[in-house]
């Protein structure tokens, strides 16, 4: 399996879910555990592109697949990835446990609509429970990473240059 | 000494794991084998092992078997195989032409991040009462189609489901398509649930003057749209009393037919 860009091989224990082998065998802890059964979301990474949930995986199923984590967003020292700086922007999070899930959820959904509605900013974040920040930030934070992530000439303007706040 | 504690650390309880690659070595490793579970999408079992409340001796992954994963059109109708994703059916042209009633329903099951993963097939095998597609599949009259190493056989919709997660399926079968008719305008699926994406209390399902409700018996049931609740007994829980059911059938049944 490659998980960031890097060939691992699955963990021997089969019981071993793909959250646990990402956190405990990669070391990979921005992928957050929460409720273990699928409703909090914390723990969403990509599977082959597409947002899933690996706390309903096991880590074996994720052989010959590509795993992304909110560690492969952005490379150290790097940019941000246009939904990280857009939550950071937007206070899109206060104590930070739910975000990675959030984030990539939220790549997810852009991927999946570039320019989203608001019904399917809230559809694209349902999924995922936040307990602190409340999600007014949070919808403003996806709205901010669409803008962050087109293909305009607005693109790469940054921090700072008031998006969030209208 | 937590590095090594966290070496061992899993959820599920202890089970042999099977990966066949075809459909013919997954329906011998389920003769063979005693207590043997199916996995899928995993986002009904998984849960279930996690908590420990399944305890199969064995699982068999079918995410291995190659071409498994299709929407195609046949008998005026629309056919999803097994590993097909329940977003690949939002996400299919298919799907909207032939049998809109089928996308409006998935749609409604759990989050898209769990749809990435959750298999249409693996709705219907497992039954649980208050999802939407088991009921689907009754109101439009389809079936699935189930293998094993003595073949193939068609179990109709109204065959299928015998109680809370239990179905026709034999042990040694394996569900690998499921036949969904077109559906005819007037269709209309609604359902009533406390948290977005949740389990619904109650829901309605109808296609054109056919009606399915879930949630409100062991199994999907078809009912009169003239007297929806006429011989439910639904049961209680901590979000719904029977009452409170039985009141959501007629008001959403109203709706579904006022539409």
């Amino acid at each position: 399996m490659r998980v960031n860009r890097v060939d691992h091989s699955p963990p021997s224990d089969p019981r071993r879910l793909l959250s646990d082998h990402l956190r405990h065998d990669l070391g990979l802890t921005g992928t957050h555990v929460g409720c273990e059964h699928g409703v909090c979301g914390c723990c969403t990474v990509l599977l082959d592109g597409a947002p899933v949930r690996s706390c309903l995986m096991l880590a074996v199923q994720a052989e010959g697949h590509d795993v992304t984590t909110i560690e492969g967003l952005a490379e150290d020292g790097a940019p941000l990835h246009p939904v990280q700086q857009a939550f950071h922007e937007c206070h899109g999070l206060q104590c930070g446990f739910c975000t990675p899930g959030f984030v990539m959820s939220v790549v997810g959904l852009l991927a999946q609509h570039p320019n989203p509605t608001a019904q399917e900013v809230d559809e694209g974040i349902s999924g995922n429970l936040c307990r602190c920040t409340g999600y007014a930030s949070i919808r403003r934070a996806v709205v901010r990473a669409a803008e962050l992530s087109s293909p305009s000439p607005r693109r790469g303007e940054g921090q700072g240059e008031g998006g969030p706040k209208k | 000494m937590p590095r090594r504690r966290n070496s061992r650390r899993v959820k599920p309880p202890p089970f042999e794991y099977h990966a066949p690659v075809t459909v013919d070595e997954a329906c011998a490793l389920l003769a063979s084998l005693e207590d043997a579970k199916v996995l899928a999408g995993g986002q009904s079992l998984v849960p279930l092992l996690n908590f420990r409340l399944a305890r199969p001796a064995h699982l068999i992954d079918i995410n291995r078997i190659g071409g498994l994963d299709r929407v195609y059109e046949r008998d005026g109708g629309v056919a999803i195989q097994a590993l097909t994703r329940q977003s690949a059916v939002e996400d299919s042209d298919l799907v909207g032409r032939v049998c809109p009633l089928l996308g409006a329903a998935v749609r409604l099951v759990a989050h898209r991040v769990i749809r990435n993963r959750g298999t249409v097939c693996g709705s219907l095998a497992h039954a649980d009462p208050a999802s939407e597609l088991p009921a689907v599949l009754l109101a439009l009259g389809g079936h699935v189609v189930v293998r094993s190493t003595r073949g193939d056989r068609v179990i109709e919709a109204g065959a299928l489901f015998h109680g809370v997660m239990e179905t026709a399926l034999a042990q040694d079968e394996l569900l690998i398509e499921a036949w969904f008719p077109a559906s005819a305008a007037p269709f209309a699926i609604v359902e009533e649930s406390r948290r977005h994406g949740d389990f619904a209390l109650a829901g309605v399902v109808r296609a054109a003057d056919r009606l399915a409700l879930f949630g409100v018996a062991p199994t999907p049931v078809l009912a009169d749209p003239r007297d929806p609740a006429n011989g439910l007994r639904p049961s209680g829980d901590l979000e719904a009393t029977p009452e409170f059911r039985l009141h959501l059938v007629r008001v959403l049944t109203e709706k579904a037919f006022a539409a």
